[in-house]
Formats: C-alpha cells, structure tokens, sequence
C-alpha cells in the first residue's frame, strides 16, 4: 500500500512538474500566462492516440512527429498572437483562454467527446519495492524525469540557457547586453509547449483521452508553481511532487477520493501560503515584501 | 426651476457633449424601452442573464481592472452568494429580497477569508491562487452533499417575479444601480471617496504607494470586499432567476467568463464589462443556431478582435471618438477642430505650435 502510493505519486509528481516547470519558464522569461499550457498536453496525447492507434505508426517515430508538429503549432501561435499583445496582461489572459477552448472545441469536432484509451507503449510489469508496477508507469517516470534534467542543464550549462536566465531576471538590461529577447522566448516557449508535448505523449496510455483533459491539469500546474514559490524552476518541480503524492494519497485513502482530490490539493497549497507567503522555495526581495 | 434648468445643463454639457457618456445613456434608454417591442420569454430570458452577468463582470473589473489584481476564482464569490441564498430561500423560508442581500453579505465574509492568504501575494500569484477556491468549494459542496444537494445541486428556489417583463424591470434596475455605485466608488475623480485614486496608484506602483503612506492591504481589501460585495449580488440574482443553485457555478469557465467580457470589453472602466457582455453574450445566443462551431467561432470572434485592439473595445472607441483638450484637459467630440470651453484649437501641430509660441514672443 505503502509503495503503490510512492509510485504512484512519483509518476503524477513528475508529469506535473513538467507542466510547472515549462510553465514558470514561460512566465519568467517572457512574462506570458499561459492558460492554454495544458491543452498543449491535451494535444500531444490526442496526437498520439491518432498517430500510434489509427495509424499504428511506431512509437518512436510518432512521438518525434508529434513534437515537432506541436513544437511548430507553438512558435506559429506565439508569433502571430501572443508577440504583440504581450504587453496588455489582460488581452493575454483572455486570448490564452480563448486558444484553449479554440483547441477543446476543435478536438470535440474532430474525435466527438466520446472517451478515448491508448494502449501503453510497453507492456508487462516490472516489480519494485515489492509492488507490481506496470513497466508504462516507470516510463513515464524516467522520460519526464530525464526531460526535466536535460532542461536544468540546458539552462544552466549552455549560453542560451544563460541568455534565458538572464532574460528572466532583467529584460531591459539584457536586451542592452546584445540579447535577442525575442527569440530567446521563442525559445522558451519551444522548450516549455516540448516538455509538456512529451509528458501527455508518455502519459496518455494511464489517461481517458477527452477534449476536457485540459482543465484538472492547469489547476494543479498552477498550484504547484504557487507552492513551489515565485520564480523558482526548482520549487515548481517539488511543489508538483507534493502536489502529485497529495493527489495520489487522497484518491487512495479516501472512498469518493477522486471527487475532492483536486480540493484537497488546493487546501494544502492555500495553508502552506498561509505560514509561508513566498512559497516554499520563493526568494522575497527586501522591496517587494509587504 | 433653477434647478432644473442646471440639471439640464448638466446633462448636456458633461453626458450629451461626452461620445462615450452619450451613447451609454442612449444604450440605457434602449435597454428600458426593449419590453415594450419585444414580448418574447426566451428573449427577455436572455437580456435578464445579461443584466445579470453585468453586474458579474463589472464587480470583477473593481479588482481586476482598477487595482491590477487578477481575481481568477471570481466564481467562488458568486457561487458562494448563490448557495447561501438558494440554502436560506428553502431552508429558512427566506424572500427574495432578504436572501439576496444575505448572499452578498456571506460572499464578502467569504472574500475576507479569501483574501486573507491570497492578498499577501501580488500579480500572477494571486491570480493562481485564487483559482483554488472555486476547486476547494466544490470540494465543500460535494462533501456536505445533505445540504448543498452535491452534484444535482439545489433546485425550486423561489423566482423573484413570474412575469418576465417585471424580471427584466428588477435586474435592469439593480444592473444600473450597481453600475453606478461601481463608478462612483472607482472614480478617480471622486472627492468624497479617495478610493479611486488610490487603486489606480496601487495599479500603477504599489510600493511606491506604500511609501507615501497609503494603506494598500486596506485598499485592496475594501476592493476584493466590494468586489465580493457585487458577485454576492449577481450570485443572489442569478439563483432567484434560474431557481437551481449547482456546482456549474463553480466551474473553471465560470470563472474565466467576467474576465473574458471584461478583457474584452475593456478593463479599468466599468463601461468595459457592460460592453463585453452585452456584444459577447447575444453573439453565443446567436450561435446557437449552429451548436457544432459555436464555442469556435465564438472564440475566433474574440481573438481576432482583441488582436485589433488590445486594450479592449471600450478603450479603442474611445480613442477614436473623444479628444481631450491639450490646455483644459476637457473631453470633446471628435469632430471639433476648437475645445468647447476654452477654444484652443485641438488639432494642433508641432510646426503649428512652434509659429505660434515665435508670434508669442515677437510680441
């Protein structure tokens, strides 16, 4: 009992994290909200279910398909909506509501909203820990989490990571340094809509594949961002951890668990902001305290 | 008769000379003439919605376009007021009229609490953390199921009135008086209030704010609580109207709609909300004539007009229609080349300008 819930939750945690993690990217460096981040999931698991179910194209192949063909969809979004209204916050907001629904209703035109299931990419059980686990859960494991650590070493080893960090921290000076802020949030914006791309690619096979796949995880990406702390890559990927074992936990131990998991969820993010208003890992300059 | 004849020089100098305050007053008179061409239910349904959403909207401006603090779980305030009075309309036997105000009343305690943790932090954290609380609600709701009814929700609340035109009457009138409290309280012009002002600096620089010694917990405070104030009246209004109270209320897209309208229409003027609900509401009604593309074509409409115009309607027309003196700062008609009080010319060059400060000077 003990180990399924670890398990559990370290699959949720990671796929969560990945959503957190490209999520603060994008807000940190170019300053978008991005409410349709998690359709861009929803889109990556329906890419699967069309590439490997209806067309039974390999796995690999698709995935690689699929992340460009999203990755691409991103940079047209970002160049033709959000580049030139990212000044307006509430234009922001409503034009990245807008896209997510756009997409919702496009896939409800497409599939219907009848429920999808994709098979896993590999089949069997592995045991760890004395617990069965199919061997897709420890997949999905190891690909978002290799994914989030190939991201923090792009970031803090390469110089366009630098340039990003850098951009993240002060725009102007940055742009006065010989930076393109422009295409480094391009960049970011690839990078993050790529990590979230994959987590719905692998995770998709554990899903009910519907149009409104989209909404549970935006909530809870938020939520880990917020617990994690202001601007911290590092607290967004623990806050979803948290964030992912609470889930798993409250579904577990409770009978009409999956009801109020994403409440319980919300309490724990709202009482920790209570003792800790930064969040866990957030830095507070002395000027921005209140 | 002194007295009304400044009134009616009021009326003409600072509504009629103003583009945006005349068409307001000509759209408000339209709207309280529509019973009498239009009869049908389905319709004045529609425009009691809107009433109602109005005031919905507008109370999400208060926060959201005033003090920059983007309210993303407005539908807890709402959902909170519209529980409280379907519970005390069945339960307690409560009139519509006590339980409305009671709603309002609860949503403001409920807002307080809200405020509480959420207020400590600022811009796009409040906003994510403020999205919890509609989820946490819904969590409350399905849990104390005995007396919220859980998924069904509560239904056979009380109607406020059977007959749809007096409906219509009541929301519109509550509509416009909550609109122009909303403006009186926001104004930044206003002397008795300074609440206006001091949003607008919270807006623009909070810390600096701080410095000059504004309280701007206080203020954001009494925001979010007359924010929270008009949800709870519009959450009251819309359960005595439909007379169902369901978690629909609490819902992620409920949530998103006041700042869809109010993005729309334009933040940081009242006017805004009024203008997006009253454009985007009858666009999705029209939709529905074709359900399949609806949500799509509506969400089409909305990004290709907000790429046009990214302040929102409201700003934009207003840019195009009003000129503000460069001398006395008053506002004119857009077909004037004079100002209307002082007669310095409003179109003015630069070249214009210097000839004119050179002729100054050979004088």
């Amino acid at each position: 009992m003990f180990s399924i819930i670890l398990i559990k939750g370290a699959m949720i945690g990671a796929v969560y994290a990945s959503l957190a993690v490209g999520f603060s990217l994008v807000f940190g460096v170019a300053k978008i909200i991005n409410l349709a981040h998690t359709a861009f999931f929803m889109l990556a698991a329906y890419a699967v279910y069309v590439l490997v179910m209806i067309y039974h194209w390999p796995i690999l192949a698709s995935m690689g398909v699929l992340l460009i063909g999203i990755s691409a969809l991103a940079i047209l979004i970002y160049l033709l909506f959000l580049d030139r209204i990212r000044e307006h916050e509430g234009a922001v907001l409503l034009v990245t509501v807008a896209l997510a629904v756009a997409f919702q209703e496009i896939l409800l035109l497409a599939f219907e909203s009848t429920y999808r299931a994709v098979d896993p990419f590999m089949r069997g059980t592995a045991e760890l820990l004395g617990v069965i686990v199919p061997k897709q859960e420890l997949l999905i494991f190891g690909v978002t989490v290799l994914c989030l650590l190939a991201t923090l070493l792009f970031l803090h080893k390469t110089r366009l990571g630098l340039s990003l960090r850098v951009t993240a921290q002060d725009r102007e000076t940055a742009n006065l340094m010989g930076i393109n802020v422009k295409w480094v949030c391009l960049v970011s914006v690839v990078m993050a809509v790529a990590l979230a791309a994959v987590a719905g690619a692998v995770v998709s096979p554990t899903l009910t594949v519907e149009p409104y796949m989209w909404s549970h995880p935006l909530v809870m990406m938020f939520a880990a961002v917020i617990l994690g702390g202001l601007g911290s890559l590092k607290g967004s990927f623990i806050g979803a951890f948290i964030l992912g074992y609470t889930e798993v936990l409250v579904v577990f131990l409770f009978p009409a668990g999956s009801f109020i998991k994403g409440s319980v969820a919300m309490l724990i993010m709202v009482v920790i902001l209570l003792v800790r208003p930064e969040g866990l890992f957030g830095v507070v300059f002395e000027e921005e305290r209140l | 008769m002194r007295f009304i004849r400044r009134q009616f020089r009021r009326i003409r100098q600072d509504i009629l000379a103003i583009p945006g305050r005349a068409i307001a007053l000509i759209f408000f008179t339209v709207l309280c003439l529509i019973p009498l061409v239009i009869s049908a239910p389905y319709i004045l349904k529609i425009l009691i919605f809107m009433n109602i959403f109005v005031i919905y909207a507008a109370s999400w401006d208060v926060l959201g376009g005033f003090t920059g603090q983007f309210c993303m779980g407005q539908g807890a305030l709402f959902g909170i007021a519209a529980y409280t009075a379907a519970i005390l309309n069945l339960k307690a036997d409560l009139p519509a009229w006590a339980s409305i105000p009671c709603g309002a009343v609860m949503s403001v305690f409920a807002g307080m609490l809200i405020a509480i943790p959420s207020l400590r932090l600022r811009g796009i954290y409040f906003s994510l953390v403020s999205l919890a609380f509609p989820i946490i609600l819904i969590g409350v709701v399905f849990g104390f199921s005995g007396l919220t009814g859980g998924e069904m929700g509560l239904s056979g609340v009380q109607i406020i009135a059977r007959n749809p035109v007096v409906l219509y009457f009541i929301t519109l009138a509550t509509m416009i008086f909550c609109l122009l409290a909303m403006l009186k309280l926001t104004s930044a012009t206003n002397k008795i209030f300074r609440l206006g002002i001091v949003l607008l600096a919270i807006q623009e620089d909070e810390i600096s704010a701080r410095c000059v010694g504004v309280n701007t917990i206080g203020y954001k405070l009494l925001a979010f609580g007359i924010s929270a104030f008009f949800s709870g009246l519009a959450g009251g209004l819309y359960v005595h109207v439909l007379r169902i109270a369901g978690p629909s209320t609490l819902e992620l897209m409920f949530s998103f709609n006041p700042i869809i309208w109010t993005a729309f229409g334009g933040m940081g003027s009242i006017a805004g909300s009024a203008v997006g609900v009253y454009v985007l509401y009858p666009v999705m009604e029209l939709l529905r004539f074709i359900p399949k593309f609806r949500m799509l074509i509506f969400t089409g409409i909305i990004i290709a007009v907000i790429l046009c115009m990214p302040e929102g309607v409201v700003h934009w027309v207003r840019d195009k229609l009003e000129l503000s003196c460069p001398r006395c700062k008053l506002i004119n008609t857009f077909l004037r080349q004079q100002c209307r009080a002082c007669g310095a010319p409003l179109h003015i060059t630069v070249k214009q300008h210097q000839e004119q400060v050179q002729e100054h000077a050979a004088l």
